[in-house]
């Protein structure tokens, strides 16, 4: 198969888009769809302070270098979750991204230890509360959005930039569909607004790229990624989902993207799911000050966290 | 043809295709697209390397080639 542009021998073919590019022009064509799709959503400008969530895969590590190449003023948040897993997951991860950046010495990286912040591991303090006893992914998920949305905020960034691609958005949808999540639904986009209360503003310039094409990316950019998952994502709905929608692209191409660009269309033009979006109320948080939908109360970070802590204190005593 | 993992099973004419911890023979001739679904993988979610470069699934496999898979299913 050749190159499109140049009729050298290809090294990616995206049959989704029936294009098939060598080596080079596949990292300028992801370089400037990435462009494209910034402007095109009115993501950020070129003045804007973006901070890039960075955990030391394919996707995060690929974005903060595409947005570097671009040009924009891109700095790398890395959150140190303390996950081991019987294979040093978190300490790797970490090496991961700060070889990225030892590569580029004019880029900014932050970074957040969980066990040194909040007190404890992710994995041990999710053990400690009632909804992270079987597994720690939805409090993990929820401490990562809170510290997230605080640094972007703290740090005075504009925007809040993720690595998520076409996959993860097709797989959201995918699982809130097969469970009528209107109001997930509602809130599913690649641009999220700032919100008055403290909600940064959150944005996925990837999401129209396979997750195929971001890791051909990182391969043919030779950047260096963790391959591994995260040891908690075994059985993980989003991949069963993702491993679904992948049988359905082998044997029609294209499928996956046509399923969220409908769905995006379908919300951009018929205003599908509005009303679900209207009825969330967010209030600040008495304790951290983070916008929360409880009415009367602390948020569930901080709810969560103060239980983790009441938890370490009496099984380990008051010292820690 | 065959396609399955092992290491001690492998003829003098098979190629090995590494993919996370496993190991799979294929042999030369046919498309790295047919092997991976030979394989019973999908080519969506594999990246092929070969020779330490990407190639498109047209690719047609070489004796001596060295195959790694890699996975692009990232997530949880």
């Amino acid at each position: 198969m050749k190159c499109r542009k140049c009729r050298q021998t290809a090294a990616v073919n995206m049959r989704h888009h029936r294009l098939a590019l060598c080596a080079g022009h596949y990292i300028t064509w992801i370089q400037e769809q990435t462009e494209r799709f910034i402007k095109k959503y009115r993501m950020f400008g070129p003045d804007d302070r973006v901070l890039v969530a960075v955990s030391g895969g394919k996707d995060s590590l690929a974005l903060w270098d595409v947005l570097d190449v671009l040009g924009y003023r891109a700095d790398g948040l890395y959150i140190g979750l303390g996950i081991d897993g019987g294979v040093d997951y978190s300490n790797r991860s970490r090496a991961k991204v700060e070889a990225f950046v030892a590569e580029r010495p004019h880029l900014k990286l932050t970074v957040v230890d969980v066990a040194e912040e909040l007190g404890a591991p992710m994995p041990a303090a999710a053990d400690l509360t009632n909804r992270g006893k079987e597994k720690p992914c939805s409090v993990c998920g929820m401490t990562r959005r809170h510290i997230m949305n605080r640094a972007a905020h703290d740090g005075g960034y504009d925007v809040l930039a993720t690595g998520h691609n076409l996959d993860d958005e097709a797989a959201t949808l995918l699982g809130n569909t097969l469970s009528w999540q209107v109001g997930y639904l509602a809130r599913q986009y690649p641009v999220l607004p700032a919100d008055a209360g403290g909600l940064a503003r959150k944005v996925k310039p990837f999401f129209r790229f396979y997750e195929r094409d971001t890791a051909a990316y990182t391969l043919v950019r030779g950047i260096d990624y963790m391959y591994d998952e995260c040891p908690y994502s075994v059985d993980a709905n989003s991949i069963y989902y993702k491993e679904i929608l992948n049988r359905l692209e082998t044997d029609r191409p294209g499928t996956k993207l046509q399923f969220f660009l409908r769905f995006l269309h379908a919300k951009e033009t018929s205003r599908a799911f509005a009303q679900a979006q209207t009825d969330v109320t967010l209030n600040p948080c008495p304790s951290c000050g983070q916008p929360t939908a409880n009415p009367a109360g602390p948020c569930t970070f901080c709810r969560t966290w103060e239980q983790v802590r009441e938890r370490l204190v009496t099984q380990v005593g008051p010292t820690l | 043809m065959t396609c399955h993992a092992g290491r001690d099973t492998l003829s003098p004419m098979s190629i090995k295709i590494v993919y996370r911890d496993e190991e799979f023979e294929v042999e030369p001739g046919m498309t790295i697209r047919s092997a991976v679904l030979k394989c019973g993988l999908l080519p969506e979610a594999v990246l092929p390397v070969v020779n330490g470069k990407l190639v498109t699934g047209d690719y047609i496999i070489q004796e001596a080639d060295a195959i790694k898979l890699v996975s692009v299913i990232s997530g949880g």
